[in-house]
């Protein structure tokens, strides 16, 4: 099964979250991730809903998803028409001894040390997921406390504007 | 590279000119209707101009279904939905007490499906709200438009596990096409028509308005008619012309085309457009479960039903097929047996007017979105023309074969060896005396398969089931409230001794309120399909499905007894010398409702049948006997 990313412009309106995840429940998708937030648009939220799903049932999918009045418009973002985004927050184990190197380790991938104590460190990095999981297996060694993870966020390249064209056509 | 969305000017407009997070061309579709009220507004009703007036939230709620064109309601009250009831007592609006809400739900599906109006049912919060569940669940299954209105507790205690409290929005998410909770009653006006519209376009189908106490008891200012505020929805209703002509290609190529037609064209009414396309292209009609009706039985081209017990020509059809032409239907599993073997050879144009439904469980070659009552002319116009340049297609072979299998395996039945009547001749008998013009209402069964089987039915309309959801109980509120939306006609319920009493109480509603519909109970003593299930795949071990109702047993509950003490005419019918009498004694008493113990063999079986789980080419006529294929080609 492939992974495909949906940008899913839907009503700010009580229930809209649930809508879409018992959507994806009771018709036996998929879901990798969700991340859901405001946009410029008072009354607009978007929803970033990483699918993992084959070709045939990813158009089932979305006809599905269309179908909730609160949706308004759903685009399929592929990862090279558009910016990708995972953000990780990683507690290590990191005590003295061991601080330096983790903090080096973090540099590589352009990670930032956001919280430290005497034995441990927080770590937050942003990326492609695949970037994170890199950062983690490197980081496993020392002792990983806690991850806490974003869904993808996800923008097409270029000027155009999915919200802008939604409404247009609302 | 983006760098963060860019605001669109348009927007930013609308919203410094004070537009409330309505997106502008939304607000400018709104004005539009102003314009043209009567035919284009999403509003239902005749659009009446109301100014502004200060009313309570229920007065609001019953001001707004009058305004709606609402004339019928189906409900029972209780403490949540207390403040709406009080309005309602003053409207003109006919409100029908039910004896349980599912009653209500059922009664407002078949008042939808005969009048093709929305069918309206009201209960109060929790239980009440709850006990509407599965005829909410009916209508999602079988597209009926219908609008349920609950109470619910009051805002302030939503969440606290209040006194009938039941969060019936989550409930009943899966199972609407929509669903609202108003909490504010300056919100009832615009979210009811919001519900009728929702409930009647595109592809119908339950919206749920679950309104809190507060809301109800509160004061508002009402105006009418407001702003329908969905930009989220558009449901497309022409077809895209490239793919009607693509079909009408497909049309003019196939050697053995069917037309394969749904309840979706009973519910779009386009019977009438569809008998012009048929008769163009010469095609052999199946109609399914759900769309008996749309085409007249009669027809020369109808070869029957198709799937589990369709007629052998239907089902042959499909399978032999090497195009369908799908209107308004959706491979539902009971129609194409085991999906991976069902009409392997045909190339398949499929018209609806939900898109999910198009390539979901059957890919399409032609998929056309739209409503069939616009798709429908728009492709008898381009086969037309089609034919006009390469000429009317050839179907005499095909013809030949389907006119071999419908004289060799018509639909018939066994006379019972245990004496008693064949319940098909019961039913097939009412639909004669009855005719065409009656209305039909069956529950879940085998009763229900013999009454789609042995009842001719010429007209849309006058067929009404449980297709999808399958409710046992369906038939006698659902029968009440199509006599409700058509107190002219006959309305026959054809009933289950094991349906009849999952929700017989609404017989007095219909003795109270002179609806007097005919009941038929089909009476084998048992839940007559799972016992054909447990003869023909458990080796006849009948683990619960003896009802002790019918004949030699101690008839718990009498049926009889039981009408009567409801306030209906009771008859009892044993032999089937007495049956033709029967029916026309209960066709004469239109005073009340009359109820009919057909006391029939529990030993009848519906025939022909697909087994579950193998393929349509497994048919059996009767058991073990497949037929003969010889003359297929």
């Amino acid at each position: 099964m492939s992974r495909h990313t949906l940008s899913v412009l839907v009503e700010d309106k009580p229930g809209v979250l649930t809508r879409v995840a018992s959507l994806f429940a009771r018709r036996a998708f998929n879901i990798n991730s969700l991340a859901v937030g405001p946009t410029e648009v008072t009354g607009i939220s978007r929803m970033t809903v990483v699918v993992d799903a084959d070709g045939e049932l990813i158009e089932q999918v979305t006809k599905q998803l269309n179908k909730l009045i609160n949706v308004i418009k759903i685009v399929e973002l592929t990862s090279e028409s558009s910016v990708q985004r995972d953000h990780i927050l990683v507690k290590i184990r990191a005590d003295a001894a061991t601080r330096l190197q983790v903090t080096q380790a973090a540099d590589l991938f352009r990670a930032s040390v956001v919280d430290v104590s005497t034995d441990s460190l927080v770590i937050e990095a942003t990326g492609h997921p695949e970037k994170l999981t890199a950062l983690l297996s490197v980081l496993e060694p020392f002792g990983i406390r806690e991850i806490v993870q974003s869904g993808t966020l996800a923008v097409g390249r270029g000027s155009r504007s999915m919200s802008d064209r939604a409404l247009r056509s609302a | 590279m983006s760098k963060g969305s860019p605001i669109s000017p348009s927007l930013m407009a609308a919203k410094s000119a004070g537009a409330p997070k309505a997106p502008e061309k939304v607000d400018r579709a709104a004005d539009a209707v102003v314009d043209n009220a009567a035919t284009l507004s999403p509003v239902l009703g005749p659009n009446n101009v109301v100014p502004p007036t200060v009313m309570t939230g229920s007065e609001a709620i019953v001001r707004s279904l009058e305004e709606l064109g609402v004339d019928d309601i189906f409900g029972l009250p209780g403490g949540a939905i207390l403040p709406t009831y009080d309005p309602l007592m003053a409207s003109k609006m006919n409100h029908v007490l039910v004896r349980h809400e599912q009653g209500a739900g059922h009664a407002a599906q078949g008042y939808a499906m005969v009048t093709g109006r929305v069918g309206v049912c009201i209960a109060t919060s929790g239980p009440g709200a709850t006990n509407l569940v599965t005829a909410i669940m009916d209508a999602h299954m079988d597209s009926v438009p219908l609008v349920a209105i609950t109470g619910q507790v009051s805002a302030a205690v939503i969440g606290t596990d209040a006194f009938q409290e039941a969060d019936i929005v989550g409930i009943t998410m899966p199972i609407t096409k929509h669903s609202f909770l108003v909490t504010d009653p300056e919100d009832i006006p615009h979210v009811m028509a919001e519900a009728f519209h929702l409930a009647s376009t595109g592809r119908p189908g339950p919206v749920l308005v679950d309104i809190a106490k507060n809301a109800q008891v509160g004061n508002m200012t009402f105006s009418w008619p407001p702003k329908v505020d969905l930009p989220g929805y558009r449901p497309v209703v022409r077809g895209h012309n490239k793919q009607v002509r693509e079909a009408a290609r497909l049309i003019a190529e196939a050697k053995k085309p069917v037309l394969y037609v749904g309840g979706g064209v009973v519910k779009g009414h386009a019977s009438a457009e569809l008998l012009e396309l048929a008769e163009l292209t010469g095609a052999p009609v199946v109609t399914t479960l759900m769309a008996k009706g749309a085409f007249p039985d009669s027809h020369a081209q109808h070869v029957g039903m198709p799937g589990m017990h369709g007629t052998v020509s239907a089902v042959t059809a499909l399978q032999q097929a090497d195009l369908l032409i799908t209107l308004g239907a959706r491979f539902d599993d009971r129609v194409t047996g085991v999906l991976s073997t069902f009409a392997p050879n045909a190339k398949v144009i499929h018209a609806d007017i939900d898109p999910a439904e198009i390539s979901k469980n059957r890919l399409a070659d032609v998929p056309i979105v739209g409503s069939v009552k616009e798709i429908i002319p728009e492709l008898t116009e381009a086969v037309r023309n089609q034919f006009s340049q390469s000429g009317t297609p050839d179907l005499s072979s095909w013809w030949s074969f389907l006119n071999n299998l419908r004289d060799t395996y018509p639909l018939g039945w066994t006379e019972p060896e245990d004496g008693l009547s064949a319940p098909q001749r019961v039913i097939e008998r009412i639909g004669a005396l009855t005719g065409p013009e009656g209305i039909y209402v069956a529950g879940v069964g085998q009763h229900q398969m013999w009454a789609a089987q042995f009842i001719k039915y010429e007209r849309p309309h006058a067929w009404l089931n449980s297709g999808g959801a399958g409710t046992m109980g369906y038939a006698v509120p659902a029968a009440m409230g199509a006599k409700v939306g058509e107190p002219d006609r006959v309305v026959w319920a054809i009933d289950g001794d094991g349906c009849f009493q999952m929700t017989n109480q609404e017989l007095a509603t219909c003795a109270i309120n002179k609806i007097p519909i005919k009941v038929a109970i089909i009476n084998n003593s048992s839940l007559g399909m799972v016992r054909q299930w447990q003869t023909l795949f458990y080796e006849g071990r009948y683990s619960n499905t003896d009802l002790h109702t019918g004949h030699e047993t101690v008839r718990i509950p009498d049926f009889v007894k039981l009408a009567d003490a409801y306030g209906c005419a009771a008859l009892r019918c044993e032999r089937d010398e007495d049956i033709d009498a029967t029916i026309q004694k209960a066709l004469e008493i239109n005073d009340r409702p009359v109820v009919i113990d057909f006391v029939v063999s529990p030993n009848s079986m519906v025939w022909p049948m697909v087994p579950a789980g193998v393929s349509n080419d497994q048919i059996q006529v009767a058991r073990n006997m497949t037929p003969e294929w010889e003359e297929e080609d």
